[in-house]
């Protein structure tokens, strides 16, 4: 067994774990942080993309022990105070998603894009996203909702149009 | 799946790696940024007694220049590779090869070193490092060794890396003022290369006066493709004079066929990315 410490969606945890643990087992099987969900398995899909240090992973090609002293960032931990972030408003309001099996990595994804480009072109966003499938073949909307969010994000942009809706369960 | 049970190191210092990966044996395996590692610990395709994580040893991520060098640790992420202003600057074949690799998420875990350890002749910097003659320094029990890019690549997944030895850094020469481009062939986002040339540049005058050629997927390793370099020497860089030289490119290789594309249609793509790199790096 080994020892992993980690801050998960702001909340210091500290496990032992077997070093074969996957950091996605580990965040829903030990956290019960099951909003970040397993796909293909095989690192292809990025269903699983949480941020690890400020940058998107795929959480089942990370070793939960490869995440000790690091901090984690999943889909649960995106809203504050009741509010969506914007890129779960986005995705809401350009209905970015039809099965939504994609969506908490897809959000994941879009979420490190726009803080490394927060203006992408249609372009930037397709291979911002290229290491996430939605296997209902979305990516329209997907894409729409990616650049809706830049908007919304602007420094001095108004708010959405739609309010965001409250998170569930507040 | 999930992985076969192993036993877990994580060294503060190469020292500490190297003494791990001689007392772990045959059975050790050393992790870098684990993109390629930990779908093969989840398929079983291996399953190690004990994993020694590099992860905890921060001077294998430096980027630094060396006198006629840019020295860059082996465990430096592609993401950082990518976004260093000394690699862009001198080693440019490498930031747009390395803007190549899988997608975002694999590109902040995945590492140069990892990548070019595991030796997958599909892997886009391979051909990079020979073509532009990188040297890799490798860190053992008696102290360090560097092997040159034309030594390194031995075999399908097989370096010069011997037992109980680790890579801790690549080094390329500085190519500044090189025109250069990575031209690669697939059919999907984020699939490996069927096909993919590496070009660098030394354009005079509006003619060739040096060019440096790897190419990916062409063969059990990354292949310099020195007969293209020879005939594009002295060349001006128009259509004409590329394609001819192109039609070299196979010279040498051995492409494999599998479930992507069979030899004949590699061959095939072997000469048109060529031309198509080569005409893109003159600009």
């Amino acid at each position: 067994m080994a020892e992993v410490r980690v801050t998960v969606d702001g909340v210091n945890y500290a496990d032992e774990v077997e070093p074969r643990m996957l950091l996605v087992q580990y965040l829903r099987e030990r956290l019960g942080k099951t909003g970040t969900l397993i796909g293909c398995d095989t690192s292809n899909c990025g269903a699983c993309t949480v941020h690890l240090n400020g940058q998107s992973v795929k959480s089942c090609s990370v070793l939960a022990v490869q995440a000790d002293g690091g901090e984690v960032l999943t889909i649960e931990g995106l809203a504050r105070d009741g509010q969506l972030h914007p890129v779960q408003a986005a995705f809401n309001e350009c209905h970015g998603l039809q099965c939504g099996y994609c969506t908490p990595g897809m959000i994941m994804a879009a979420v490190d894009l726009l803080g490394d480009n927060p203006d992408p072109d249609e372009g930037e966003v397709r291979e911002g996203i290229e290491g996430n499938l939605c296997r209902c073949t979305g990516y329209q909307n997907i894409v729409r909702s990616v650049q809706r969010a830049a908007q919304m994000m602007k420094p001095g942009a108004s708010a959405p149009t739609e309010t965001p809706a409250p998170v569930a369960g507040d | 799946m999930i992985p076969a049970k192993f036993d877990y190191v994580r060294p503060s210092s190469v020292e500490e790696a190297v003494s791990a990966l001689q007392q772990g044996g045959d059975d050790a395996k050393i992790l870098a940024g684990g993109q390629s590692l930990l779908p093969v610990l989840r398929l079983r395709l291996a399953a190690p007694s004990v994993v020694i994580d590099l992860g905890g040893i921060p001077e294998l991520r430096q980027i630094s220049e060396d006198g006629d060098r840019i020295a860059i640790g082996a465990m430096a992420p592609h993401h950082d590779v990518l976004r260093d202003d000394l690699v862009k600057q001198h080693v440019s074949l490498l930031s747009q090869a390395t803007a190549t690799v899988a997608d975002p998420q694999v590109r902040h875990r995945g590492t140069l070193g990892g990548a070019l350890a595991h030796a997958d002749p599909a892997g886009d910097l391979g051909a990079v490092a020979l073509a532009l003659d990188a040297e890799f320094v490798i860190a053992g029990s008696s102290g360090t060794r560097t092997v040159p890019a034309a030594e390194f690549f031995v075999d399908y997944f097989t370096t010069a890396i011997g037992e109980g030895e680790i890579l801790t850094q690549v080094r390329f020469p500085k190519y500044t003022g090189w025109s250069t481009h990575y031209e690669k062939f697939n059919r999907t986002a984020q699939a490996w290369s069927m096909v993919a040339v590496a070009a660098a540049l030394r354009v005079e005058g509006g003619s060739i006066a040096e060019a440096r050629i790897g190419l990916t997927n062409m063969g059990t390793t990354p292949i310099r493709a020195t007969g293209v370099e020879q005939a594009l020497v002295g060349q001006p860089a128009t259509a004409d004079s590329v394609r001819a030289a192109a039609e070299h490119a196979t010279e040498g290789t051995a492409a494999p066929s599998d479930a992507d594309a069979a030899a004949d249609y590699r061959e095939h793509l072997a000469k048109v990315l060529t031309g198509r790199a080569v005409l893109a790096a003159a600009g």
